[in-house]
């Protein structure tokens, strides 16, 4: 009987990529929102540079803050759908209106499904919502090199309980605004 | 001697021989797949350490064995106090008066030694104790001390696969996610164990979401679901060469659920593409991407057939997501999942023979299986969630991911054998999910 193969313990160190100091920004906010969604102020901090401040202040209907406060940054679905209800269509045509009056941000769509599903269809279903999200931005006249899609299935549900009232906060739709350009 | 002895005697023998027939005894013989089954008495002795350097070795390689077979639920050990005799010797004559009297009906006697070029040595011999006689031939397995328990589950293996005529599952890895934090949290990272939760090993850092990862054939290298780059795509790891790659597909496509195929170069996987989630092939090194499936509907969750010809896969072109399976080129898919409520996580056996599949009904979810023509359905486990089964080397026990219910949720892996018998804990230090076996180490 051979040897056993010694697995190397894995190193610490990642691979290098070459980034924007902005593009570097959208990917750390997508690890911190990636570890800390339920913190709605992390998602203000999307658009490049530190943790506070950069989100611009809520007053200003040109920051990404006012955005996520005011116009409001979600739509929600019903159970295994990704067909935006009446209620969404007002929120994302404001969406839509903001983006056109600040054509310096670009777009995160985030997708999301509750926990009664599989991983995988929930990962597609999620990817659904955010890509009728991105469509109906689109035919609003946002440009889709601006809109990008971002699957998270279940992993991320800002409401743990297992019932109906947190399973339709968790079907959701998040439009998390950047600074500059999508890497 | 007296007539009333003699008597005594004789109705003793007969007892003895009911006795054993209601305890099924003739060949010493489980199978498996029948109905309530008695676990079968073995007497484990500990290996006899034949010297002193093989001493640290010998009752660790008893211990492991006897947790591998206890551990279907289809044995039982007959504890060491009850021995009448304890062997000294490897090869001395087994006097199985002392272990019939016991109840014993299986013997497993075993040796461990230190050889002159300091490699463990582990031999054992099988012996059927009703039928007076050895089962199979003795075996010796040597290699690195080191791998001392991977040379207990050879011997459990062949243990196993002589009474039970299956082949064996306990020399064998399973990778899956180890995950810690709350529930909306959850920091994830890849790791492998032995089948029985030793020798974990991490394969990546917590510092980014991994998902469903699945190990080749050869046991070398993992496929799995990364948002290193912030978004969810697929990559390669080498495990020895603790290297990995992402598949060469467009930077700009979402990729997940990856397969290997059995050539462990072939992948199959999902893509998502604008509003339309569909099911691709390609290969490790980088070949062309094929499109296997073109509908509207979802398509994901891909599993090979053992021989590579077709896939299993979810679809909701039917309006909620059930299993199909077409050709392992694309082309017409055939519906096999018809029972009431929603079908995911499809996974082929090894052996062919079942498709394991998580459902969805009434609020509970299920760990099933079903021939691969959709018939003979059967439900092995209920529960708030349960998902993502894995199959054992031997196509005869599935592993899977529990989650428990509520704010406070936490995910486990569970193995139950394909008659729904043995629901078990597997013993990990964190929350677990997405298990997948590795076939038999060679």
């Amino acid at each position: 009987m051979g040897r056993i193969e010694q697995t190397k313990k894995q190193s610490k160190k990642r691979e290098t990529r070459t980034m924007k100091l902005h593009s570097k920004a959208i990917l750390i906010v997508a690890a911190l929102a990636l570890s800390a969604c339920a913190n709605g102020g992390r998602f203000g901090a999307a658009n490049g540079g530190g943790a506070d401040g950069a989100a611009g202040a809520a007053s200003d209907p040109r920051s990404p803050a006012y955005f996520q406060q005011t116009i409001g940054d979600r739509v929600h679905f019903a159970v295994d759908q990704h067909t935006l209800t009446p209620e969404a269509i007002a929120i994302l045509d404001k969406q839509a209106d903001w983006l056109l009056k600040n054509p310096e941000f670009t777009a995160i769509v985030e997708g999301h499904a509750d926990e009664q599903g599989t991983a995988a269809y929930n990962l597609a279903l999620s990817g659904r919502r955010a890509n009728a999200v991105i469509e109906y931005l689109v035919s609003r006249g946002v440009s889709p090199a601006r809109l990008r899609p971002l699957p998270l299935g279940k992993e991320r549900p800002i409401a743990l309980c297992s019932r109906e009232e947190c399973y339709a906060q968790n079907r959701r739709a998040v439009t998390v605004i950047q600074a500059g350009g999508l890497s | 001697m007296r007539l009333f002895t003699a008597l005594a005697i004789v109705l003793g023998v007969l007892m003895a021989a009911f006795a054993a027939l209601a305890q099924g005894a003739g060949p010493l013989r489980i199978e498996i797949t029948e109905g309530v089954i008695e676990p079968l008495p073995l007497a484990l002795p500990d290996f006899i350490a034949e010297n002193a350097a093989a001493e640290q070795y010998a009752q660790s390689i008893s211990q492991v064995i006897g947790s591998d077979l206890t551990g279907t639920g289809l044995f039982r050990e007959i504890p060491q106090k009850s021995f009448i005799s304890t062997p000294t010797s490897f090869s001395n004559a087994v006097q199985f008066a002392d272990w019939k009297a016991i109840n014993a009906q299986g013997l497993v006697k075993g040796a461990v030694s230190l050889d002159a070029d300091g490699r463990l040595v582990v031999k054992f011999r099988l012996f059927d104790v009703f039928a007076q006689a050895e089962l199979g031939q003795g075996q010796k397995f040597t290699g690195a001390p080191a791998s001392w328990r991977r040379m207990a589950h050879k011997v459990a293996d062949a243990v196993y696969s002589r009474i039970t005529g299956e082949g064996g599952y306990f020399d064998s890895r399973v990778v899956f996610v180890a995950e810690t934090g709350q529930k909306g949290q959850r920091r994830k990272r890849l790791a492998i164990m032995d089948y029985d939760g030793a020798n974990l090993q991490f394969l990546t850092d917590d510092s980014t979401i991994v998902l469903a990862p699945r190990i080749s054939a050869d046991g070398k290298r993992i496929l799995y679901t990364s948002y290193e780059s912030g978004f969810p795509k697929v990559y390669v790891l080498d495990i020895a060469a603790a290297r990995k790659q992402a598949l060469a597909i467009e930077a700009e496509a979402l990729s997940f659920a990856p397969r290997f195929g059995p050539d462990g170069e072939t992948v199959v996987l999902s893509l998502q593409q604008g509003a339309n989630t569909d099911l691709y092939r390609t290969t490790v090194s980088g070949g062309t991407l094929q499109r296997l499936t073109s509908a509207p509907s979802i398509e994901t969750a891909p599993s090979f057939s053992p021989d590579g010809r077709r896939i299993v896969f979810v679809s909701d072109r039917s309006g909620t997501p059930q299993l199909y399976i077409m050709d392992a080129n694309g082309g017409e898919a055939r519906r096999i999942s018809f029972g009431k409520g929603r079908y995911g996580s499809p996974v082929w056996s090894p052996r062919g023979d079942l498709i394991a599949f998580a459902k969805q009904a009434n609020g509970r979810f299920h760990i099933g299986v079903m021939r691969t023509d959709g018939s003979e359905e059967r439900l092995l486990t209920a529960s708030f969630l349960d998902e993502g089964p894995t199959w054992s080397p031997n196509g005869r026990v599935i592993m899977f991911t529990r989650e428990s219910k509520g704010a406070q949720g936490v995910r486990a892996l569970y193995s139950v054998d394909i008659t729904g018998r043995n629901l078990r804990r597997v013993p990990t230090e964190t929350g677990a999910s997405d298990a997948a076996w590795s076939p038999l180490l060679p």
